[in-house]
């Protein structure tokens, strides 16, 4: 890849030729607010907080310009600091303010924001809006849109479209009354929308997050249980509970990616009807037993068997959904004790 | 799939047919999109109008069991307009001739009467596939699960091959796979007649494979140009291209002595049984005892009715699964199994990409992972089983089966972020790309099929009885028989009751409202269902899904087998329906 040098502040460094201004400074660590840029997705230039100087040529939207060779960026100045000062305060003035009951608190790109430029209390008083009351869309059982807390930058409309390809969403109305919405303003389930969360996901603020959002104490990696995609994921585990699941960034199949399964699919890893216990059928009804009782009853039965019909009467159907390890076990296990027969359904 | 799911970005041009990835593959659907959105042309062959069409260049609406037909009807036009790949063809293919005799007489105007396809629209189909710079093809259970199946993926081939896409980057011929280990099932020998890696238990006598049922000439044929040579051990014995030929048995003889050796046991070289063999019609064919592990074929087998019947009639069932599912009712003893979060392990995608999987959580209760379950049964036999992990069982698994497998040590596979079989030495890459440069048979073979008209519904076709063709999907917010999805309410709000697709002409014909039930019944049985109204069926043809118990279609699905892979051909049924 061709490399460009430019300075950034004082700091001389070399970012790839197609980058633009704000993701060179992001790779080198030198934090330039920024609301409606996602790495993910092609820059939109919405909330111009990422404003800076390129010396010599004045004011820029550092999402949008790419880097030049020699190039001279201030991050920082009055001028500069004064148009940040000017979007923030219209942002939050319109945002629901009660940061504590919002899921995304602490995580929130708005709170970053803030506390960077440093907003006084005393100036937000005078401007408060009387705060918009909009109804939440929480028709969707995964996730909750609330226009309350909506910034406008775009992320999820983007997102919709350029990442899934389904364009379920866009800005509607003008002016003040600018909003999110569905074709039509139906409720989210309604639409095209096919719950993939993945606006979710990259929602700068509490604008769209999961119900009943449990954070997880730690995460593990693993690979989705449902289609032969393969995606990668991290499982999120609270005591020995799945309370979230998020796409593996740094795998090549999905790229972070996900699909309402993969993503909200594991209620059924700790549903009460899991089997807890092995079940022997006596007389028609199950009834508990020990590991050792099953064993050996199932031992006792294919030996009987074998030796009444040959080691041809018995047979396997092994699962596409348990690890190799474990299929290729099957397989031997039954070849071992004499028989070819095992199957599994790939071919339904 | 013989490219990386990644390779689809960047597709000249992609064809897809009896695949609804959006649904079924939903991020591969996303890939799809995003070709779409950065150039490629897109084309579906479906009966069914399914998402992707929305994004089409052309979508080949054919009427269900005419695959071969419309396939060949592409070939036809590629070579008629002399749109193939010619140094491609000349230097890696061979069959060429046999196939422009075949498909000579399936003339756009010809495969339009059959199909039910315009012929303009064949044509523009078959030139956008043959013009751009990578043809794609991707496909799914609609291709296989025919009488006719395996033909239907031959004929497929030749496109690919026809048009120089196999062995090349954004190109070649990839079959979604529909769980997430079915790739791994296969490859780790859970098929009657081979280990793991594709090799021979037996030769293929009495297995019915393609090869068998070749004409003796063509096998002769095949046996002239040295197919019979293995280039190297391993090569001889993958069963990634269709249409090679079985080993002979000395191969079969070596292998079952290998793993023999390995594994401490005689082991029998007596053609095991299929799983419709193991539920045979006919009692006295079936199986007498059944371990069925992670499987609920009560629900997923078609003529569901004959495999319940067929385990109430066994001496004995073992069910060891997750939940007690509707198989699991059938058993005489349940064995509880670890879930996918509880154990470590490793995944194959449809990519032939082996994936690691951790342990997150414990085993609920007193459940236990299965391979600890089969580790201890393997020990109340006699077996001298000794693994005390996961990863013992691979390295077995990669010594046993070099040829896919032994550079892929659990260490590579966690730092490398999992890698493609064949994967034949520590210092090997992976595969992304199958077949690049050359065959692992040496040469592409062009094979040859025709159409069969008989293939819709084997049992008599459509009739004035049966007017309707009954075709199988699967839905987004379900997946497979709901073990898992059924848990997750908000799936089941999203999606809580089957609803059969009907056209509107047809809602119109039988005088139907949205609310109403409707009997559907094939020469197999009946069943009631809903009905949700949709152009995404044509006339004449309904859909439905088999995610759920109520009602049970697979109860009346047509339970024939495609006689070459023995899988069945649930997706096209003859059936009537009536309003009740
Ligand atoms: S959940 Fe997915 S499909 Fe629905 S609006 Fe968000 S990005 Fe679009
Ligand atoms: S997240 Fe969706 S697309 Fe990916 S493997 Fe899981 S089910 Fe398949
Ligand atoms: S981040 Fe650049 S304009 Fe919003």
């Amino acid at each position: 890849m061709d490399k460009v040098v430019l300075k950034l502040d004082d700091l001389e460094v070399m970012a790839n030729k197609e980058d633009t201004i704000l993701q060179a400074a992001l790779d080198h660590g030198i934090y330039i607010p920024h609301l409606c840029y996602h790495p993910d997705l092609k820059p939109f230039g919405g909330c111009r907080l990422c404003v800076v100087e390129i010396e010599g040529r004045g004011l820029t939207i550092s999402c949008k310009a790419p880097v030049e060779e020699g190039i001279a960026v201030r991050t920082e100045g009055p001028e500069i600091d004064k148009m940040r000062r000017v979007a923030a305060e219209l942002l939050i003035v319109n945002h629901y303010s009660e940061c504590l009951q919002c899921a995304r608190n602490t995580d929130c790109k708005l709170q970053d924001i803030a506390a960077y430029i440093g907003i006084e209390e005393g100036r937000l008083q005078r401007l408060k809006r009387t705060a918009r009351d909009l109804p939440l869309d929480d028709s969707n059982p995964f996730f909750i849109r609330d226009p309350n807390k909506c910034v406008l930058c775009g992320i999820c409309v983007r997102t919709c479209e350029e990442i899934n390809g389904v364009g379920a969403i866009d800005f509607a109305f003008r002016g003040l009354d600018t909003r999110i919405s569905t074709l039509k303003d139906k409720p989210i389930v309604e639409s095209r929308c096919e719950s993939c969360g993945e606006c979710v996901v990259r929602c700068p603020v509490g604008a769209l997050v999961p119900q009943n959002m449990r954070k997880p104490e730690r995460e593990v990696k693993s690979i989705c249980p449902y289609c032969g995609t393969g995606c990668g994921i991290y499982l999120g585990i609270r005591g020995d509970k799945i309370v979230s699941a998020r796409g593996d960034r740094d795998s090549v199949v999905n790229k972070g990616q996900l699909c309402v399964k993969g993503r909200f699919g594991y209620h059924f890893v700790n549903h009460p009807d899991r089997l807890t216990t092995p079940l022997i059928k006596r007389n028609g009804v199950f009834v508990e037993a020990t590991w050792d009782e099953a064993l050996d009853l199932v031992t006792a039965k294919f030996k009987e068997a074998q030796e009444k019909y040959g080691p041809e009467a018995l047979a396997g159907l092994s699962s596409a959904r348990v690890t190799n390890e474990e299929n290729y076990l099957f397989q031997k296990l039954l070849r071992s004790l004499g028989t070819n027969s095992v199957d599994h359904c790939a071919r339904l | 799939m013989t490219n990386p799911v990644s390779d689809v970005s960047g597709a000249g041009a992609i064809l897809v047919t009896g695949s609804n990835p959006t649904e079924n593959h939903p991020v591969i659907g996303y890939r799809i999109r995003e070709a779409v959105r950065t150039g490629a042309r897109l084309i579906v062959a479906d009966p069914r109008r399914i998402p992707l069409v929305d994004v089409a260049d052309v979508h080949l609406q054919f009427k269900p069991g005419t695959d071969i037909a419309l396939f060949n009807g592409l070939a036809h036009v590629i070579i008629k307009e002399e749109l193939e790949d010619k140094e491609y063809v000349e230097n890696r293919t061979q069959g060429f001739k046999y196939l422009k005799q075949i498909v000579a007489k399936y003339t756009p105007e010809y495969v339009s009467a059959i199909t039910g396809v315009p012929a303009k629209d064949i044509v523009t189909a078959a030139r956008l596939f043959a013009q751009a710079d990578s043809g794609a093809i991707v496909y799914c259970m609609g291709v296989t699960q025919h009488t006719c199946g395996t033909e239907n993926v031959v004929a497929l081939t030749n496109l690919s091959l026809l048009t120089g896409n196999l062995g090349k980057p954004h190109a070649g011929m990839n079959p979604l796979r529909g769980q997430n280990n079915v790739q791994g099932a296969c490859d780790m020998g859970c098929l009657p007649n081979v280990f793991s890696g594709y090799q021979p238990v037996h030769s293929d006598r009495d297995t019915g494979t393609y090869w068998r049922r070749l004409t003796k000439e063509r096998q002769l044929e095949q046996v002239g140009v040295g197919f019979i040579r293995p280039a190297s051990p391993g090569e001889t014995i993958t069963s990634i291209e269709f249409n090679q030929p079985v080993p002979v048995d000395s191969v079969s003889d070596t292998i079952r002595a290998k793993f023999s050796r390995a594994w401490g046991v005689e082991l029998s070289d007596v053609p095991g049984r299929t799983i419709a063999e193991m539920f045979h019609y006919f009692p006295h064919r079936r199986s007498r005892i059944m371990y069925i592990m992670g499987e609920n074929p009560v629900l997923t087998s078609p003529q569901a009715e004959l495999v319940r019947e067929a385990l109430e009639d066994m001496d004995f069932v073992v069910v060891q699964d997750i939940f007690l599912n509707e198989t699991a009712q059938y058993a005489d003893v349940v064995l509880p199994a670890a879930s996918f979060a509880e154990k470590e392990g490793t995944f194959i995608n449809t990519e032939r990409r082996v994936q690691r999987i951790h342990r997150a959580i414990k085993p609920r209760g007193n459940s236990r992972p299965d391979w600890e379950i089969l580790q201890e049964l393997a020990r109340r036999f006699g077996l001298n089983w000794n693994y005390s992990s996961p990863e013992d069982i691979w390295n077995e698994v990669r010594e046993l089966t070099p040829h896919y497998f032994l550079g892929m040590t659990y260490e590579r596979l966690e730092k490398e972020g999992g890698l493609q079989w064949p994967c034949p030495a520590i210092d090997h890459a992976g595969t992304p790309i199958l077949h690049k440069g050359k065959f692992a048979r040496g040469i592409g073979q062009f094979s040859t099929v025709e159409y069969r008209p008989q293939a819709a519904d084997t049992s008599g076709g459509v009739t004035e009885e049966y007017p309707f063709i009954l075709t199988t999907a699967r839905k987004l917010y379900q997946y497979h028989t709901r073990t898992m999805t059924g848990k997750t309410d908000g799936l089941n709000y999203l999606l809580d009751e089957e609803r059969m697709q009907i056209n509107p002409r047809d809602v119109q014909a039988l005088k139907l409202t949205p609310e109403d039930m409707v009997r559907v019944t094939s020469r197999r049985g009946s069943l009631e269902t809903k009905i949700e109204i949709t152009d995404c069926v044509p006339p004449g043809i309904v859909c439905m899904s088999f995610h759920f118990a109520e009602p049970r279609v697979n109860v009346i699905t047509d339970p024939a087998v495609c006689n070459m892979s023995v899988a069945s051909g649930v997706k096209v049924s003859a059936v009537r329906i009536e309003k009740i």
